[in-house]
């Protein structure tokens, strides 16, 4: 036999490439570790704070004429039910355009048509949300809705509504048309050979058939509809304060935008009452409804897709 | 707008199989038979390529007629041509004519839609909707407009007709998906037959079925034809031997470009292609030698 015996060195690897293969792994772990430390970090600072504010509050400060911060008023009331007037308003723009669209381009829409629209529609939805702010605010309210509404204020819910419902259009259109297009194509064909129209097909089979989904979307759309922030601070938030009112011709600060305000005014709200403590409070319930929102999303989809 | 010459089959290309075989003469239908589809130079292209070539046959009432063939033949393009179901493909393009009982299918003022109500299709996999099984039955009468206070008879009659209404009748309210495969096919020509058409179109219905299931849909389908024109694509040639009045045999050849147009070899009594056929590609394929 022309070769040596095969001894264990010949099948080892180097020191070098062992000791590179072990940073590499090492690095990849940390960059997981610090996400989820960052994460848990957030969500203790968050707790804490919520913790301070809400064991030293008066709770009867909790529901009073409004959200005034610097004067130890803090009604959650005011903020919930205008972040939810908002948001409902919201998706009342979003739902029916989104849903529409999605149909439009998973049913209807020429295959070239469709290459070129879905791609711009979510491009829509890079669009920054400060510019929908101004869009609501120099557009919206003076050029469309006081023609309707004379007695409306220049910040109102109303337009802070539809300029979030713009916002979150591509998103549900998105997640919509995906939903449509994992539709089976057969559904489509059984239900065209039995003499139904497009239309029909569309609303009687195709949109039962992605219901999971199209629910999935509209409460993805929720979410980020009640979290979004600098519309609703520009439009309809103004100030850091808000006096309770249920009118959507009105301003109204929302959990967001009250957020903001008093992160930004935090000279003016570091004092002897706990108007800093409430942004973490406001933080922490912000984050509870999403959960909760998120989860009973999970279980409406498992449920509906379990059906059948 | 068809001019003589795309209708009478006399009159084809010569050289063209369908040159030796004029269907409406050659006293293959019973005497009372009256035709239902009369297709005469049928051209399919998708797009630029040529699917199908020169398709001319007769279709008659309650017969049931079966399309035979290697794969890639065109049988089930020639298939959807009966219900215009070729429509809904982008760049499906048919020429020639097909008349309905005397009327071009083709042309400019016939509603798809309107046709389809009268010619139904079952497809080659089940495809029950996610709905229940009465909901199942009901879609299309529903579109039709029939009474609520008249959908149950309807969905008896046709789940009866269909000879799967004992297996079912405790769960109509049940999703069709938890049915079996040859329930769901079962269930899928109640859903077609619950439209009172007048034919059924039939795209290899039991390729996806265990031989019991395919048993039972081949003695649904000798029940039916009572009731209902019957134009059936198979790959199972026993099939179309057991189940079919006539048969077309579709064959497929690569011209000079590469491409694979199907063309109709012969047509006739399937006692007769089965027996003694005409054509010598027709033998090759019913003795197993070639497809």
């Amino acid at each position: 036999m022309a070769r040596d015996q095969l001894t264990a060195a010949d099948l080892q690897t180097s020191l070098m490439r062992r000791v590179r293969s072990h940073t590499v792994r090492w690095l990849f772990m940390t960059a997981a570790t610090v996400t989820v430390l960052v994460s848990a970090l957030i969500i203790w600072t968050v707790a804490s704070g919520a913790w301070t504010f809400i064991s030293q509050v008066e709770l009867t400060k909790l529901t009073d004429i409004g959200w005034f911060p610097r004067r130890g008023l803090f009604d959650l009331t005011t903020l919930l039910v205008n972040s939810v007037q908002i948001s409902v308003i919201a998706m009342a723009v979003a739902v029916p355009s989104g849903f529409g669209a999605a149909i439009y381009l998973s049913e209807y829409a020429h295959p070239k048509v469709r290459r070129v629209m879905k791609p711009t529609l979510e491009l829509l939805a890079s669009v920054p949300s400060v510019v929908l702010g101004v869009f609501a605010i120099s557009f919206i309210t003076p050029s469309i809705l006081t023609n309707f509404f004379s007695e409306i204020n220049f910040f109102n819910k109303l337009a802070a509504g539809i300029a979030v419902g713009l916002l979150v259009i591509p998103l549900i259109a998105s997640i919509s048309e995906d939903a449509l297009r994992a539709v089976p194509g057969a559904l489509r064909e059984a239900s065209a050979g039995l003499g139904a129209r497009r239309v029909t097909t569309s609303i009687r089979v195709v949109l039962p058939a992605a219901m999971s989904g199209l629910m999935a979307a509209t409460i993805v759309g929720f979410s980020r509809a009640i979290g979004e922030t600098m519309v609703v601070t520009i439009a309809s938030g103004g100030g850091d304060t808000s006096l309770f009112n249920l009118s959507l011709f009105e301003s109204g600060g929302t959990l967001t935008s009250a957020m903001a305000a008093l992160g930004l005014g935090t000279d003016q709200v570091a004092g002897n009452n706990l108007a800093f403590q409430s942004l973490y409070f406001l933080g922490a319930l912000l984050f509870a409804m999403t959960l909760v929102l998120n989860m009973a999303g999970d279980v409406i989809v498992r449920r509906l897709q379990n059906r059948y | 707008m068809t001019s003589d010459a795309s209708v009478a089959p006399a009159e084809a290309t010569p050289g063209s199989p369908q040159t030796r075989i004029d269907v409406s003469t050659a006293g293959h239908h019973r005497d009372d038979a009256q035709t239902v589809f009369e297709c005469s130079g049928v051209d399919v292209y998708y797009d630029d390529f040529r699917a199908l070539r020169d398709v001319t046959l007769e279709v008659a009432e309650h017969e049931v007629t079966a399309l035979i063939g290697p794969s890639g033949c065109g049988k089930s393009t020639f298939l959807r041509c009966f219900n215009r179901m070729n429509d809904l493909i982008e760049g499906a393009r048919v020429e020639g004519t097909i008349h309905y009982h005397g009327v071009d299918l083709y042309q400019d003022e016939v509603d798809p839609v309107e046709v389809r109500r009268r010619v139904g299709m079952v497809f080659q996999k089940p495809n029950p909707f996610p709905k229940s099984i009465y909901d199942n039955i009901a879609y299309g009468p529903r579109l039709t407009g029939v009474k609520r206070s008249e959908l149950d008879d309807v969905v008896e009659g046709s789940l009866t007709r269909a000879a799967l209404w004992d297996e079912v009748k405790d769960r109509l309210k049940m999703s069709a998906y938890g049915l079996s495969g040859g329930q769901q096919q079962r269930l899928c020509i109640a859903r077609a037959i619950a439209v009172q058409p007048d034919v059924v179109l039939m795209d290899e219905p039991c390729s996806a079925l265990d031989p019991i299931a395919t048993g039972r849909i081949e003695e649904l389908i000798a029940e039916l034809k009572t009731d209902y024109t019957i134009i059936i694509v198979t790959h199972n040639m026993q099939q179309a031997a057991r189940i079919s009045d006539m048969t077309a045999f579709f064959s497929v050849q690569p011209n000079e470009l590469g491409h694979r147009t199907g063309e109709l070899v012969e047509y006739a009594p399937t006692s007769l292609i089965f027996t003694n056929p005409d054509d010598p590609r027709t033998e090759a394929y019913i003795t197993g030698r070639v497809g």
